[in-house]
């Protein structure tokens, strides 16, 4: 039986972020269940097409899912659980911010089965969190991640930013220090990346303004990067992936099927699905959406019919080439790299054949590491540092 | 078709750039009800998307249209649109050719400016009964009494009864349409007459061949009539004559004495075609052509290369093209170490040179690296020779260059009395040499200074409509040559010279240009995998230097489900952007760092 990951997407969150370029934003009460309604509606309508298939691992993220009520929660996990085939070791992921979680939710979450949370923390230090526009303090996170061990998660990531206004290496390490007193599973460590349409892209991404707050320069940056790969291996996490540590065994399972490639199916606005050989997003339009799924769909979900007609758009069925370049560029972020083997199973072509010219370069300028005798292919630590330059060879 | 030439007008629209010269035609094209408005696009005459986007005329246009006027008669019009900017006064020129009148557009704010009086003189040259148009007058500051006496005073036009119009509210564009029937003559010429038709333009169709614009002056043309280039002495046989719709050719049966209006004849080869020339009936010829246009030269040149080396034979071919329709445009093969095979182009001037390149790029499709604008160097070498130095790459060795010199230019600039001062300060940085200041009445002035020409192909045009905050108008010719102190400024890039940034330059001002040429390379290359110094340098004395730091970090931190189509898409931008680098020794340099250096600005 084929395995599935499923992605759920949450849309609303208290207040948006300064550097977020999310598909979300705030919005009542009402308008919030009425989408859990149409969410729960297109789960029925889907499930049909992945009879044959068991849910590996299902993660809720957003927005921040963590404002979901008990109930909403209870209704969305009950609606999975009837209509897919949920493999029992299921990881179930739940993003959810400081200051949307009480004990009763705490408790709620824990007992719908799901098994992982993601805290969104990104700093220790009040005066980032301020200027990153969280909603909460550090202490508000100290009191969610103390609800949510109580509540018996053994499976914790805390979500971490480097490279924010104003931090210094200083600020930073002892933002790392304190998480991992905490002894969290997993931690993501992500640099700030300024997009556009942002508040954040106003006052930085473009030249000519003066922020009052001025980003870490690229240097310091570098050893914010160099800095938590050492603590956090000190502390018996490895690196995984560019941005994400985890002690063993506690990989976060949906995030590296994208990177290899599994089939996912995203639910909800605006979500991405790689399923049948194609990639296709849901509409981002959140009143199609809800118009669409304001009522159960008249005809059925077929594959032969279209699918992913009703709300999907930019259905692109991928090459064999395509598949190929993404097997590359999404395998080598993670840090043991891709496998000229498995390469050969999958595509039944040599890799070396299909990208022997940028790996040999790369190979020279040590930016990636090629061991014959086991096929396997990785970034060096430079090679990390400058992985869109390597990467850009494969597409 | 027999037309009576007395109801034919022939006429052109001459102004200063932005007194609205395309708006009138374009009022002149809906009055008459060639187009309805809903068909009407603003500047119906400028047809390239080039010249909508900048609200500029580049390429003389023509139209027919048909005026049915108060004295209850039907003229035919024929308009031809001409450029305004001074690079395009050889535009000007030809469309001139074609007239018998023109039809002069003063804004009634501005009044008459430097390229006013430069067309009006170009319109006296060829005869042309002029006929004053005070516009704008809806704006705030007109003053068109104040325009009338400056026109009359200035030009020594009748402009008492020039009609007063806002071209782009509609308002007394009627007035304009009377008075060119009563103002501009009808042609002559005799339809009996063997054929004497002067070529002005042409364009190349694909399925077409050559098509040739031309004025009939003498006799007759129709399908079948068997023509002669006068010049080039290729005859053939006429396929199709017609005359210009807007935007579009309309067929007819004939043309006469008078007449404007185009031909095909199935020609192939572009160089049988020379605007400027006369065509003649082949069993019946006219005794001699018709004075041609005064040649011009190009005054400005540069290395222009394809980005995919591949293409050389592709922008060959496209520069023939150009040149069909655009005499003044030269081109010869050359090859840089750095750039590899491509053409050294003259161009009239630095804005000639843009709208070239812009159009190679989106007519033709192609992708072009330009090299920084040079004039013509004369090079007197101490054996006696002398040398015409288009490509700085060129230049002699020190040790036998006994000296040099470099064309200069007579400038006229028209400027309100506020700013002649800082615009004296610019003319004086640009090694102007000052020769007179005349009042044109007691808010306005012409400067004129001798300014070399190397100085002012930059960048001087932006730096005066800034130092003078837009009011500032300028015109120039020839003047001659004068020996300078020159030397060869060469751009190193890793410590290898990258001959296609190599550039002619006055002693005295290689310091401050080497430093903004490093500078500037310094924001243009992209950071590579080791650290790459950027050295300007006279001879083998480095005068500047910068250093372009190795690339410490090029990581995308996040990468999840929902947005690796994008994260493919930056990779693929980027993979794109290398494609477009040009590999100097193991540097690779963007092809827009090579034409970036033009522009360096002086603030």
């Amino acid at each position: 039986m084929e395995k599935l990951e499923l992605y759920i997407h949450y849309p609303f969150c208290v207040k948006k972020c300064r550097y977020c370029d999310f598909l979300s934003g705030p919005s009542d009460e009402k308008s919030r269940h009425l989408y859990i309604e149409a969410l729960c509606r297109e789960i029925a309508f889907l499930a049909p097409l992945y009879r044959d298939w068991v849910v590996d691992t299902v993660f809720m993220g957003g927005g921040t899912p963590s404002l979901m009520s008990a109930d909403e929660l209870a209704q969305v996990m009950e609606q999975l659980r009837t209509f897919f085939r949920l493999a029992s070791d299921c990881e179930i992921t739940m993003e959810a911010n400081p200051g949307t979680l009480d004990s009763g939710k705490a408790k709620a979450i824990a007992r719908l089965g799901i098994n992982r949370l993601s805290l969104g923390l990104q700093s220790a230090q009040e005066k980032e969190l301020v200027c990153l526009g969280r909603i909460h303090t550090f202490e508000d996170f100290l009191e969610s991640f103390r609800l949510v061990r109580g509540a018996g998660i053994q499976n914790l990531n805390v979500d971490l930013m480097s490279g924010l206004p104003g931090q210094t290496l200083e600020s930073w390490e002892d933002t790392l220090e304190k998480v991992l007193n905490l002894g969290p599973e997993h931690i993501s460590a992500y640099s700030l990346i300024i997009e556009e349409n942002t508040p954040f892209y106003e006052l930085y991404g473009r030249a000519g303004t003066c922020p009052t707050i001025p980003l870490p320069d690229e240097d310091t940056e570098r050893q914010m990067y160099a800095r938590t790969g050492k603590m956090l291996a000190d502390r018996g996490y490895g690196r995984y992936e560019i941005s994400n540590y985890a002690k063993k065994g506690y990989e976060c399972r949906h995030n590296v099927g994208y990177w290899r490639r599994r089939d996912y199916l995203g639910l909800g606005l605006g979500a991405a699905s790689l399923s049948f050989g194609r990639r296709f997003e849901n509409t981002a339009d959140l009143e199609k959406y809800m118009d669409i799924f304001s009522k159960e769909p008249s005809r059925p979900c077929d594959l032969s019919a279209g699918a992913f007609d009703l709300s999907h758009e930019n259905i692109h069925h991928l090459t064999r080439q395509e598949a190929m370049e993404e097997f590359m560029f999404l395998g080598l972020r993670m840090c043991e790299g891709v496998n000229a083997n498995t390469f050969r199973d999958t595509f039944g072509l040599s890799m070396m054949d299909v990208f022997g010219g940028p790996v040999r370069k790369h190979c020279q300028e040590g930016l990636l590491n090629y061991i014959e005798e086991t096929g396997q292919l990785y970034l060096t630590e430079r090679g990390i540092d400058l992985s869109n330059y390597v990467l850009c060879d494969f597409v | 078709m027999s037309v009576d030439q007395s109801r034919i007008r022939n006429f052109c629209i001459i102004a200063h750039i932005d007194h609205g010269k395309s708006t009138l035609a374009d009022r002149i094209i809906e009055k008459t009800g060639l187009l309805t408005s809903r068909e009407m696009q603003n500047q119906v005459l400028d047809n390239m998307d080039l010249e909508r986007e900048r609200g500029i005329t580049i390429k003389a246009q023509a139209v027919r249209i048909v005026y049915k006027a108060k004295d209850g008669e039907e003229y035919i019009f024929n308009l031809i649109d001409t450029p305004g900017h001074v690079d395009f006064n050889y535009e000007v020129s030809r469309s001139l050719a074609a007239c018998d009148g023109a039809i002069l557009v003063v804004d009634a704010a501005q009044g008459i400016e430097a390229q006013t009086l430069a067309n009006v003189y170009l319109a006296l040259d060829h005869d042309l009964e002029i006929m004053p148009v005070i516009n704008k007058i809806d704006l705030p500051s007109a003053d068109p009494d104040r325009v009338v006496a400056e026109i009359e005073d200035v030009i020594g036009l009748e402009a008492h009864d020039a009609p007063r119009i806002s071209a782009k509210t509609g308002e007394n564009v009627d007035q304009v349409l009377e008075q060119i029937i009563t103002k501009i003559p009808a042609p002559t010429g005799d339809v009996n007459a063997p054929l004497q038709a002067l070529i002005f333009d042409a364009v190349y169709d694909p399925y077409k061949g050559v098509i040739v614009f031309f004025r009939v002056k003498e006799g007759r043309i129709a399908k079948g009539t068997p023509v002669k280039m006068m010049a080039t002495g290729a005859s053939f046989e006429v396929v199709e004559v017609g005359y210009f719709g807007p935007g579009q050719f309309i067929p007819c049966d004939e043309l006469t004495a008078g007449m404007v209006g185009y031909m095909t004849a199935s020609i192939k080869n572009l160089k049988d075609t020379h605007v400027g020339d006369t065509i003649t009936n082949l069993e019946n010829p006219c005794k001699e052509p018709l004075p041609g246009y005064k040649k011009v030269n190009p005054m400005v040149y540069c290395g222009m290369y394809p980005a995919d080396g591949a293409k050389y034979g592709d922008l060959r071919d496209a520069l023939e093209k150009l040149q069909l329709n655009d005499a003044s445009l030269q081109f010869e093969a050359e090859t840089s170490v750095a750039l590899g095979f491509g053409f050294r182009c003259g161009f009239l001037g630095l804005l000639h040179l843009e709208i070239i390149q812009e159009r190679l790029e989106r007519e033709f499709n192609l992708d072009l690296v330009t090299t920084a604008p040079s004039v013509i160097y004369k090079v007197h070498k101490t054996n006696g020779e002398v040398l015409e130095l288009t490509n700085p790459s060129n230049l002699p060795d020190p040790s036998e260059i006994e000296y040099m010199e470099e064309p200069v230019v007579s400038a006229e600039i028209m400027v309100t009395t506020e700013f002649i001062g800082p615009i004296m300060d610019l003319c004086q940085e640009r090694r102007g040499v000052y020769q007179g200041m005349e009042y044109m009445e007691t808010t306005r002035a012409l400067l004129k200074y001798v300014l070399p020409l190397n100085e002012i192909i930059y960048d001087f045009f932006d730096a005066l409509k800034s130092r003078s905050r837009g009011y500032a108008s300028f015109d120039y010719e020839m003047k001659g040559y004068q020996r300078s102190p020159l030397v060869k400024l060469d751009i190193l890039v890793n410590r290898e010279e990258v001959d296609a940034l190599s550039f002619i330059v006055f002693e005295g001002s290689a310091y401050e240009r080497g430093r903004k040429m490093c500078e500037k390379l310094k924001e243009e290359i992209p950071r590579q995998l080791f650290e790459i110094p950027i050295q300007a340098a006279i001879g083998s004395k480095i005068i500047a230097r910068e250093t372009v730091k190795a690339l410490r970090k090029d990581v995308l931190a996040k990468c999840y489900g929902g947005d690796i189509s994008r994260k493919r898409k930056l990779l693929e931008k980027q993979k794109e952007g290398k494609k477009r680098m040009r590999q100097i020794g193991n540097v690779e340099i963007p092809q827009k760092a090579f034409m970036s250096v033009l522009k360096l600005d002086d603030k």
